[in-house]
C-alpha cells in the first residue's frame, strides 16, 4: 500500500495544481458576465483544490521521493484523476450531460481527440467553450510535463514520469541537463507558438474568443470547436490556411522547435528525421487523394477539391480531427486512407497520437533490413535513422507497441461490435478514438458526432482515446504482476 | 643529426630501420617494452632506453638535451603531444614530430599552428595508408602513385602491358601520341634492374615503369604503357580496423563497398559509422564467404587486416576466386618482392608509404617531400633550390650541366605553381622545386650536397 500512498500525495498536489487551471474559465465568465458559469467553474475549482489538499495531508505521512516505477503508476492516476475533475465543470454547465458524456467530454479534450457528444456547440455559454479547448491546450504538452515544470517536489522521478507522459519511442534525450528546465523550455515553446496562432487567426478573421478556442484546438491537435459545423462555420480559405499551417507545425517534434527558436538554428528542421517524411506523406496524399476526389467529379473546381483534401487530409493525418467537409462521402479509398494517416504521421513529442512517424520509419527500415539478410546472411546491418543507429532494444520495444496497439484496435473494435454498433463505425471509431483524431466514418462521421453513442460504446471510446494518449503500455504495466512486487 | 625516437612499434621500428643506416643520423628509441628494445638493439645501430616515453626523466636518460629532433610515435596520441610539449618546455628542441591518428584531432589545423600545441608537424601512418590505398584504387592499373608539389604532379609505377600505345615502341614515340600533355618516363625496370631510359630506349612487356606527369595528364599517360582498365566498381575490404574502417569510408560515395571483419563487436562498431559500405561479420579466408558475395565478379579485393599472413592469403585466395585485382598489405619488405605481379597484384607496406613524410624532416637542405620506392631501394625527392647563383651550384645552369650522380634523374620541376617537365636544356632558377628519381638510395648524400647552398 505505501507506494500507492506516496503516489497519491503527489496526485493530491497535482490536483491542487490542476484548480489553477481553472482561472482561465473564470476569467472568461468574468468577460462575458456569466454569471452561472462564473458560479460552477468557481464551486469545481474550489472542490479540486480542497480534494487536492485532503489528499496531500492524508497521505503527508508518506511523502518521499518518487522511485522511477512510480511513474507510471501516478501518470496513470492523475489522468484519471484529472479528468474527472474536468468533468464536473461540464457536468454542471451543459444542461442535461450526464457523468457518462461529460467524462467522455473531458477526456476527448485532456487527450486532445476532439470528439464531441455535445449538440449545440454554438449556444454553449462561452466559458464552457472555452474550458473545453483549455482542455486540449494542457493535455497537449502534458499535465505531467507540466507539473515537472513548476513543481519542485517531483524531483529525480521527474524524468520517469515525463518518460511515461510523453509520446514516442526514444525519451532520453534531455533538450537541458535538468528535466524541470526541459518541461519549463517546451510549455515555453509550446505557449509562444501558440501565442503566435491566437493574432494568426485573429488577423484571418476570427473573432479574439474564436481565435484563442481554436488556437489552443490546433496546437494541441486536438479538434474541439467553438461550432457544431467545425471550421466549415467560418467558410474562409484565409482561417484554414493558418489552421493549416500551425496544424503542421504542431505534428513536428517540439524539442525541435525549441532548437530551431530558442537557439536561432532553422537547420534543426532539416536534420528532424520525422519532419520531412511528415510533409512528403502528408503532400503525396494530397495530392493522390485530390486526383482522385477530381476524378469522382465531387466538387465543381479542381480548386475546391484541392482546398477540401488538403484541409481534410491535414487535419486528420495530425490527428486533430477539424472538419470544413464530410469527407465520409469520399469514395471509401479517400476517407479510410486519411483515416490511416492518422496512424502513423505524427511526430514523436509533438502533440498528435497515433503510432507516431519515428516508429513508422523504424518498422519500414526493419522491413528493408530483413530483406537485406536475407541477401547477405553475414551482414552486420545496424538500423539507422538520419545517421544515429537504433539500437535492436528500441526496435523490439516498437515492435511491442505495433502489435499492442493493433490487438487494442481490435479488441476494442469487437468491444463496439459486441454492442451492435456496425462494422465501419466501430473500426473507425476505435481508430479515430486511439488515434486521437476525432471522427471516423458511419455512425461516427465528420457530419454527426459521437452523441448518438449508448452509455457502453462512449466508456469504449473513453478508453480507447485513454490508451491511445498515454502509448498503451504506461497503463498496461499497471496490469503485470511484476509491477506490483517487490 | 642526432634523432630521438619515442615507441618501438612497428612504425617506430621501421623509422628508426631507415634513419639508422643513414651514416649521418644518431638514433636513439625510447620504449617502455625492454624486450622489444633488446630485440631492436641486436638487428640495427641504435641507442635504446626503456621508459615511459613521455617522462622528462626518461627523455633526459635519452639524451633530449641535445637532439636535433624528436619523433614521438608511440601508440597513444595523448602521450605522443604531451612529450612534444615537454620537449618544447624543457629542452627547446627545434624540430618535434608525432603521430597523431585520431581525426578529432588533426582536423583542427590550428591545434598545430604556431603557439598552439608543439608540433611541428604531425603524421598519421594509417591516414597516410588509406589516401595511399584510395588512389590506387580510384587509377586502376597503376602499382605505386605518389604525390609531390601538393599533388600537381605524380609519380606512377606501373607495369607495361599489350595493349599500351607505347610498348614496342622507343621512348621518342610518346612526344608524337600526346602531343600537348606532357610527361616523362623516369626509370625502367627490366627483370628487377634498373635502366636509364633515353630516346631509343625500346618499351617492352613485363617492363615496371615509373613516370611523372601533371595530375591531370596521369590517366592519358597510364594509357601509353597498359591498355585502359575498366572501371572499378565493387571493393571489397577484408579487415575493419582502423585502415579497413577508413578506406570503407573514402570509398563508399564511389563505389559498391563491402568490408569483411572477423571480430563481431568490431564489425557492428564499424558497421554503425559506415553508411553505404556493406559490413560482413566473418572471415575474409572463408571460401564460402566469399562466393556469396560475389567475389567473382569484384574489381579488387583489398587485405587491409592487421596480420600479414592473414592479407597474403585472402588476397591469393581471392584472385583465384576470381577477384580482377587482389592488393594486400604487407610489412616484410621480402614477403612484397615475393608476391607482388605474380599471385597478387599490387603489394602495399605500410612503412614505405609512411617513411618518406619522416625522411623529408630529416633529411638536410630543403627536401620538402621524400618517398621510399621499390620497397625502400630507390627514392624520389621534391627539393628546393635556393640562389644567389654564386652561393648554389645548380641555380642559373641547364640541367645537362649538372653534375648528378648515377642513377639520379631530374624528372619534373614545379615553377611558381606551374609544372614544367625536365628537358636537358631546362635551365634551374631560384625557388624551384625540382623533384628528382633515385634509383640507388645510396646517391642521396650525393644529391643533398649537390642542392645545398655553399
Amino acid at each position: 500500500m505505501r507506494p500507492i500512498l506516496s503516489v497519491l500525495n503527489v496526485l493530491g498536489a497535482l490536483l491542487m495544481l490542476f484548480s489553477g487551471y481553472y482561472v482561465l474559465p473564470l476569467a472568461t465568465a468574468l468577460v462575458y458576465g456569466e454569471a452561472e458559469s462564473l458560479r460552477v467553474f468557481a464551486l469545481c475549482a474550489g472542490i479540486t483544490l480542497a480534494a487536492g489538499g485532503a489528499l496531500v495531508l492524508a497521505t503527508w505521512r508518506f511523502r518521499r521521493e518518487l522511485k522511477p516505477r512510480d511513474g507510471y503508476l501516478l501518470v496513470s492516476l492523475s489522468w484519471l484523476a484529472v479528468t474527472a475533475a474536468a468533468a464536473m465543470p461540464m457536468m454542471l454547465g451543459a444542461p442535461g450531460l450526464s457523468f457518462t458524456d461529460a467524462f467522455f467530454e473531458s477526456m476527448s479534450g485532456l487527450s486532445t481527440t476532439g470528439s464531441t457528444v455535445i449538440t449545440g456547440l454554438d449556444k454553449l455559454p462561452n466559458t464552457v467553450n472555452l474550458w473545453r479547448c483549455a482542455l486540449h491546450w494542457l493535455g497537449g504538452m502534458g499535465i505531467i510535463v507540466l507539473a515537472v515544470a513548476v513543481l519542485p517536489l517531483l524531483g529525480v522521478g521527474g524524468m520517469q514520469m515525463y518518460r511515461a507522459e510523453t509520446p514516442g519511442p526514444v525519451k532520453d534525450a534531455k533538450l537541458t541537463p535538468r528535466i524541470t528546465e526541459t518541461a519549463k523550455a517546451l510549455w515555453m515553446v509550446y505557449a509562444g507558438i501558440t501565442a503566435v496562432c491566437v493574432a494568426a487567426l485573429w488577423i484571418a478573421g476570427m473573432s479574439p474568443f474564436e481565435a484563442i478556442c481554436h488556437a489552443f484546438t490546433v496546437m494541441s491537435l486536438g479538434g474541439f470547436s467553438t461550432h457544431d459545423a467545425s471550421a466549415a462555420w467560418f467558410d474562409s480559405a484565409a482561417i484554414e490556411m493558418v489552421l493549416m499551417l500551425f496544424m503542421l507545425v504542431a505534428s513536428l517534434n517540439f524539442a525541435t522547435h525549441f532548437l530551431a527558436l530558442r537557439r536561432g538554428d532553422p537547420g534543426a528542421y532539416r536534420r528532424d528525421p520525422e519532419a520531412r517524411w511528415v510533409f512528403v506523406w502528408v503532400g503525396v496524399s494530397i495530392l493522390l487523394l485530390t486526383a482522385e476526389i477530381t476524378h469522382a467529379r465531387l466538387y465543381d473546381s479542381f480548386g475546391e477539391s484541392l482546398r477540401h483534401v488538403a484541409f481534410a487530409t491535414i487535419s486528420m493525418a495530425t490527428t486533430t480531427g477539424l472538419v470544413t467537409e464530410d469527407f465520409s462521402l469520399w469514395p471509401v479509398f479517400a476517407s479510410m486512407w486519411i483515416l490511416f494517416l492518422s496512424c502513423v504521421v505524427s511526430c514523436t513529442g509533438s502533440t498528435g497520437g497515433g503510432i507516431k512517424m519515428f516508429r513508422s520509419l523504424i518498422m519500414i527500415k526493419q522491413f528493408f533490413r530483413e530483406m537485406f539478410v536475407l541477401v547477405h546472411p553475414s551482414a552486420v546491418a545496424p538500423l539507422k535513422i538520419a545517421g544515429a543507429v537504433i539500437s535492436n532494444r528500441v526496435v523490439y520495444s516498437v515492435l511491442a507497441f505495433i502489435f499492442v496497439y493493433f490487438m487494442t484496435v481490435v479488441i476494442l473494435t469487437f468491444a463496439l461490435l459486441a454492442t451492435n454498433m456496425d462494422f465501419t463505425s466501430a473500426l473507425t471509431a476505435t481508430v479515430a478514438s486511439i488515434n486521437n483524431a476525432g471522427p471516423g466514418l458511419g455512425q461516427v462521421g465528420p457530419a454527426t458526432n459521437y452523441g448518438s453513442l449508448n452509455d457502453k460504446q462512449t466508456w469504449i471510446c473513453t478508453l480507447a482515446m485513454f490508451l491511445g494518449r498515454i502509448e498503451l503500455f504506461t497503463f498496461l504495466i499497471l496490469f503485470s504482476p511484476s509491477f506490483w512486487r517487490k | 643529426m642526432k634523432v630521438l625516437i619515442l615507441g618501438a612499434g612497428q612504425v617506430g621500428r621501421s623509422a628508426a630501420y631507415h634513419l639508422a643506416r643513414e651514416p649521418e643520423n644518431e638514433v636513439t628509441v625510447v620504449d617502455s617494452n625492454e624486450t622489444v628494445l633488446r630485440d631492436l638493439q641486436s638487428r640495427i645501430d641504435v641507442r635504446t632506453v626503456a621508459g615511459n616515453a613521455s617522462y622528462p626523466a626518461v627523455l633526459e636518460a635519452a639524451g633530449i638535451a641535445d637532439a636535433d629532433i624528436l619523433v614521438a610515435l608511440t601508440s597513444s596520441d595523448e602521450v605522443n603531444m604531451v612529450a612534444c610539449e615537454i620537449a618544447n618546455a624543457l629542452y627547446r628542441v627545434p624540430t618535434k614530430i608525432a603521430r597523431i591518428r585520431a581525426p578529432e584531432y588533426t582536423s583542427h589545423a590550428e591545434l598545430f599552428a604556431d603557439g598552439a600545441l608543439a608540433v611541428d608537424a604531425w603524421i598519421s601512418p594509417e591516414q597516410l595508408v588509406t589516401e595511399y590505398i584510395e588512389r590506387l584504387i580510384h587509377n586502376p592499373g597503376a602499382l605505386q602513385i605518389v604525390d609531390f608539389a601538393d599533388g600537381r604532379v605524380r609519380l606512377v609505377g606501373m607495369l607495361a602491358r599489350k595493349g599500351g600505345l607505347l610498348v614496342g615502341q622507343q621512348v621518342r614515340t610518346l612526344k608524337d601520341h600526346m602531343p600537348n600533355a606532357e610527361a616523362r618516363i623516369a626509370a625502367i625496370y627490366r627483370n628487377a634492374r634498373f635502366i636509364e631510359p633515353d630516346g631509343e630506349t625500346v618499351v617492352e612487356e613485363g617492363d615496371e615503369i615509373f613516370f611523372v606527369a601533371a595530375r591531370e595528364n596521369m590517366q592519358r599517360m597510364m594509357n601509353e604503357i597498359t591498355r585502359a582498365e575498366e572501371k572499378v566498381r565493387k571493393v571489397i575490404i577484408a579487415g575493419g580496423g582502423n585502415i579497413g574502417f577508413r578506406l570503407a569510408k573514402l570509398l563508399e560515395p564511389h563505389y559498391q563497398v563491402k568490408l569483411i571483419e572477423r571480430d563481431a563487436e568490431r564489425a557492428r562498431r564499424v558497421s554503425e559509422r559506415l553508411d553505404g559500405t556493406i559490413v560482413l561479420h566473418g572471415d575474409a579466408q572463408d571460401e564460402e564467404l566469399l562466393i556469396e558475395e560475389n567475389i567473382d565478379s569484384t574489381d579488387v579485393f583489398a587485405a587491409v587486416t592487421n596480420s600479414e599472413e592473414a592479407n597474403v592469403l585472402s588476397a591469393m585466395l581471392a584472385k583465384r576466386l576470381g577477384a580482377r585485382k587482389v592488393l594486400s598489405l604487407i610489412n616484410r619488405p621480402t614477403y612484397g618482392e615475393l608476391m607482388e605481379n605474380r599471385s597478387i597484384d599490387i603489394t602495399v607496406s605500410p612503412q614505405t608509404v609512411t617513411i618518406g613524410s619522416l625522411l623529408a624532416h630529416v633529411r638536410k637542405g630543403d627536401v620538402v617531400r621524400v618517398h621510399s620506392l621499390r620497397r625502400g631501394s630507390a627514392e624520389a625527392l621534391e627539393t628546393v633550390v635556393h640562389g644567389p647563383q654564386d652561393k648554389s651550384r645548380v641555380v642559373g645552369r641547364r640541367i645537362e650541366e649538372l653534375d648528378l650522380p648515377n642513377g639520379a634523374v631530374i624528372v619534373a620541376l614545379v615553377r611558381a605553381e606551374r609544372v614544367m617537365i625536365a628537358h636537358h636544356d631546362t635551365q634551374i632558377e631560384p625557388e624551384d622545386h625540382i623533384i628528382m628519381f633515385l634509383s640507388d638510395r645510396r646517391q642521396v648524400d650525393a644529391v643533398q650536397r649537390l642542392f645545398a647552398s655553399e
